[in-house]
């Protein structure tokens, strides 16, 4: 899922730039499970809105607010609420923002930073554990990412700088080096560490990616 | 053969010295001239702890002519593939022979924390292109003419735990083509010697890592922020029961590399902030040897 942050009220008044009313979208996936924009969220948005003198005049929460599609069809839905808004506010991550810029021929308004692709533990706890680097490692090592895992996405073993198992860049993190090496080790699998990893293909993650369905031909 | 792998042959004396932070390499470069015929190896350490300095290759350059026998040191944080072929092709026409290569400390540990990292490559790909390079591949397979040989080297932490796993990540650096190795610093020699067995049969030479303890304040600056391993009470309170602490540091530092010429191939010499002194602990060495 996409972890996403409200950003601070103070940045999305800067944003808003005197418009007086707005319509705001939410997401009913990711954004509702972290907590930046679902049917609550969107509520307490209204009132604080409405203490700056912002009338909010409509709100909804799709399904998954990057799905363009569904967007353009809510939107019809809303077409009189949102003919009535200066602009939208969108609490949704940054794919939900443009799904909702690149639908609406309104201004755009975010109101959450994207942070990173996460694992859920427990409610609100959220881990990075992959990156979407376009060339995955995971069979190399032991199903640990250490492209994401490792700040410095190391590929043929740690640096040394380990502090007690955990590591250098942030030490309430395990280095995920050892704990791929512990769990090779517990598989009995240490020699597929041997292999010396070639050089990772970065051109597979230059931006922006695209998938498209082959083109049609003969119609 | 550069002169720094031949000293391997007999016992090999290597010394750190930094680029200036600033464009005037007067003060550094009088260091070097006066160990110039003294060690077997300079290494110029590549924005070391991720602070900003001068170019590594560039200051390599300055104190090849002033007569020392630069080892470049290349970490994979700053630049890519792209930048870390030119730079070596660089080297090559400097003429520096030598390339000790490192994965780098983060930035968020230096003095510029929000740069980008960058590690395109890790350390043991680096070596890997750095002696592809030297005989005329370059890292996209296609041939580079008129190169010159590399020796090329990296770094172990012989304090790292597990230490099978960094056991483990030197043989895919030596496998990469590394051939020779810098430790961290060492203050007894039962740990030189345990450390020596657990790397025997490597087809490498290690050497030890010695670092001159200034006094109080540096062992605890070591011990807080460099070392995994504290450094033993008895060296510590050698060093600070002392009258003149950093003359005995020196002195104590001098006997550890004589001692070292009984069992290891080398060693590497870290002043850590005391350039200055470094002369008078190749005198110290000398005097004791
Ligand atoms: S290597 Fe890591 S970042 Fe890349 S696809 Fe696999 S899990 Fe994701
Ligand atoms: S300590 Fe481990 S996880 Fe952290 S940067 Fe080094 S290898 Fe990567």
């Amino acid at each position: 899922m996409i972890i996403t942050k409200q950003k601070p009220f103070a940045e999305i008044m800067k944003g808003v730039r005197g418009a007086k009313s707005l319509f705001i979208f939410g997401c009913g996936d990711c954004a509702t499970l972290c907590r930046t924009g679902g049917e609550a969220e969107i509520a307490d948005m209204t009132q604080k809105l409405a203490a700056e003198g912002v009338a909010v005049v409509g709100g909804t929460v799709p399904h998954t607010t990057c799905h363009e599609l569904d967007v353009q069809r809510i939107a019809r839905q809303h077409k009189e609420e949102i003919g009535k808004s200066d602009a939208i506010l969108v609490l949704a991550c940054g794919a939900g923002i443009q799904a909702v810029g690149d639908s609406l021929d309104k201004p755009v308004i975010s109101g959450c930073d994207s942070l990173f692709i996460g694992n859920s533990k427990r409610q609100m706890n959220f881990y990075e554990k992959c990156s979407a680097c376009g060339d995955c490692v995971l069979n190399e090592t032991a199903g640990l990412c250490p492209e994401t895992r490792c700040p410095k996405g190391l590929l043929n073993g740690p640096c040394g700088g380990a502090v007690r198992g955990m590591c250098e860049v942030d030490q309430t993190n395990k280095c995920v080096w050892i704990e791929i090496y512990e769990r090779l080790k517990s598989q009995g699998r240490l020699d597929d560490l041997m292999e010396i990893t070639a050089p990772k293909e970065r051109s597979k993650a230059n931006m922006p990616h695209k998938i498209e369905p082959p083109a049609r031909h003969g119609k | 053969m550069s002169k720094f792998q031949e000293s391997l042959n007999r016992f090999s004396i290597t010394a750190e010295i930094p680029p200036p932070k600033g464009a005037d390499v007067s003060q550094f470069l009088r260091i070097a001239e006066k160990v110039a015929n003294r060690v077997d190896g300079v290494n110029v350490t590549d924005n070391q702890r991720g602070m900003m300095r001068m170019s590594a290759l560039v200051f390599s350059k300055f104190i090849k002519d002033a007569g020392c026998e630069p080892i470049l040191q290349v970490t994979c944080r700053d630049r890519n593939r792209l930048a870390l072929q030119s730079d070596m092709l660089g080297a090559m026409a400097f003429g520096i022979e030598n390339v000790c290569v490192m994965t780098g400390d983060f930035p968020t540990m230096g003095d510029n924390p929000d740069a980008r990292p960058v590690y395109d490559l890790d350390s043991v790909q680096l070596i890997k292109a750095a002696n592809d390079l030297a005989r005329g591949v370059a890292m996209n397979g296609k041939p580079v003419k008129s190169v010159r040989p590399f020796f090329t080297g990296g770094v172990i932490n012989p304090f790292y735990e597990p230490f099978d796993l960094e056991l483990l990540k030197t043989k895919k650096k030596i496998a990469a083509g590394a051939k020779f190795f810098q430790t961290q610093p060492f203050f007894d020699i039962p740990s030189v010697e345990k450390f020596l067995a657990s790397v025997k049969g490597l087809d490498a030479a290690f050497l030890i890592g010695v670092t001159p303890l200034k006094g109080e304040k540096m062992i605890t600056f070591l011990n807080e922020k460099v070392l995994t391993t504290p450094i033993p009470a008895e060296v510590a309170a050698r060093i600070t029961g002392a009258a003149d602490q950093a003359r005995e540091g020196l002195l104590a530092a001098a006997e550890f590399v004589n001692a070292m010429r009984k069992i290891a191939r080398g060693v590497h010499l870290m002043p850590i902030g005391q350039e200055e002194s470094l002369p008078l602990l190749l005198d110290m060495i000398e005097a004791g040897k």
